[in-house]
């Protein structure tokens, strides 16, 4: 009865009443933010990580533009069922370059933080252009104007420099020559090619995603940006004591 | 608690059980979401359609359910009625609403929970059960239900514009007076009578 007491003298006094609000609001607020100050200790270093490649951006706003995240999520939580069917959980440290990131909250159809390299190209471009054709139960929604629209490039650099402006490291070479790397990336035996990978690491995949070296489509870029997913670094692949040790 | 003694007003009055059923759902909802925060619950339920089915919860027998509630208190009272063009058809949207929400909410509890079992369920040998693909077939009974739910809830909110078009165009005015805009007539409105 006396905490009842307390509580009806208490609503009586404005100034009181508010100050215990907000007493009570920042206990809920301090335990959210105060483990932030911390965070360089929990986020994982990758020494590893390479950029996404202009057309791997592309490819990326590509998937934004279309609203693949509403249906696929980008995060392998720590698991057991999980990391045994999509592979190693994911870590903060992989989205270090996605702006805005794309965990996504939603599997209508299977999470793709690991799809890179899962399958081939040509399997990419055939599902992409009708679901049916590869998976007969799908229920995904087909995409076939990718293959039919020509990549925009001329932007390309813009988006770099808006990548660079949120902390992702792209350099001014690398910014202007976006649109020249994006038509290289997709186009291996172009005198652009070389070029790609002396900016962007000699990781970085050089191929005619879509099949067609000659044009640069959004399925080019779509296609680059899947096989990207998981592989920026390879830091979630090395067992856990490996990073321990290097901290 | 101020319905304390008038709760048949609740029974006879589907404008009041709009805003009734409305905070109801809203309880169920923010109860709901503060279950789903607990880690071993969220384990199961996210990246399923549970939680399409707890927003459902609170954006059609909430948000939905007061906003309805609200519009058809007001609507009659900013056009100068002496109320909606047919209690009938409040009725009908009231029903078809409920059935609507209630349908498309347990339609994805259902298929938030299986997907959710299945993605995490193991056989003997101690490999997973099910493919992704098996979890997506496993969703079709739950996916029409939920288009069904949705149509009934569409229904519904089409019965109630009808209504709301038909009370504002052709609905007499509270105040006898001819023609449809007394607020526009010479002296106004504070010279008409009162309803």
């Amino acid at each position: 009865m006396s905490m009842f007491g307390l509580h009806y003298r208490l609503e009586r006094r404005a100034i009181g009443f508010v100050l215990a609000i907000i007493v009570v609001a920042s206990i809920g607020g301090l335990v959210e933010i105060a483990p932030l100050f911390t965070i360089h200790q929990t986020v994982e270093d990758a020494p590893d990580m390479r950029l996404y490649t202009p057309l791997e951006l592309a490819g990326r706003n590509i998937y934004i533009r279309e609203g693949c995240y509403a249906c696929h999520s980008q995060m392998i939580r720590t698991l057991r069922d999980e990391v045994d069917r999509y592979g190693p959980y994911s870590l903060a440290v992989e989205s270090k370059y996605d702006h805005p990131m794309l965990w996504g909250s939603k599997r209508t159809g299977p999470d793709l933080a690991r799809i890179g390299e899962k399958y081939s190209d040509e399997w990419h471009v055939k599902h992409l252009n009708n679901p049916r054709d590869v998976v007969p139960v799908s229920i995904m929604p087909a995409y076939g104007w990718l293959l039919r629209t020509e990549l925009r490039t001329d932007d390309l650099s813009l988006h770099l420099r808006a990548q660079r402006t949120v902390g992702v490291p792209y350099t001014d070479d690398m910014i202007e020559n976006a649109a020249r790397d994006a038509y290289g990336q997709a186009n291996p035996d172009s005198p652009q090619a070389e070029s790609v990978s002396r900016r962007y690491g000699k990781e970085t995949t050089l191929r005619a995603f879509d099949g067609r070296p000659t044009m640069l489509t959004e399925m080019d870029a779509l296609v680059a940006y899947l096989q990207v997913l998981g592989r920026l670094t390879m830091a979630a692949q090395k067992p856990l004591a490996d990073l321990e040790g290097r901290r | 608690m101020t319905l304390n003694g008038a709760w048949h007003k609740v029974r006879d009055d589907a404008t009041l059980r709009f805003m009734m059923v409305a905070a109801v759902f809203y309880g169920l909802t923010t109860f709901e979401g503060s279950f789903m925060a607990i880690r071993s619950v969220n384990s199961l339920s996210h990246y399923t359609d549970w939680t399409i089915g707890h927003v459902h919860a609170g954006a059609l027998g909430w948000v939905a359910m007061i906003t309805f509630g609200s519009i058809y208190s007001l609507v009659p009272w900013l056009w100068k009625r002496d109320g909606m063009y047919s209690a009938r058809l409040v009725e009908a949207h009231f029903w078809f609403a409920i059935a609507g929400t209630v349908v498309y909410v347990f339609a994805m509890w259902n298929s938030g929970i299986i997907q959710g079992l299945m993605w995490r369920t193991y056989n003997e040998s101690g490999t997973l059960a099910y493919s992704f693909l098996d979890s997506l077939i496993a969703m079709r009974p739950y996916y029409i239900a939920r288009a069904t739910g949705g149509l009934l809830f569409l229904i519904g909110g089409c019965i109630g514009a009808y209504n709301l078009w038909k009370t504002i165009a052709v609905g007499k005015p509270a105040v006898a007076v001819p023609g449809d805009a007394p607020a526009l007539r010479p002296g106004g409105l504070a010279a008409q009578p009162a309803e």
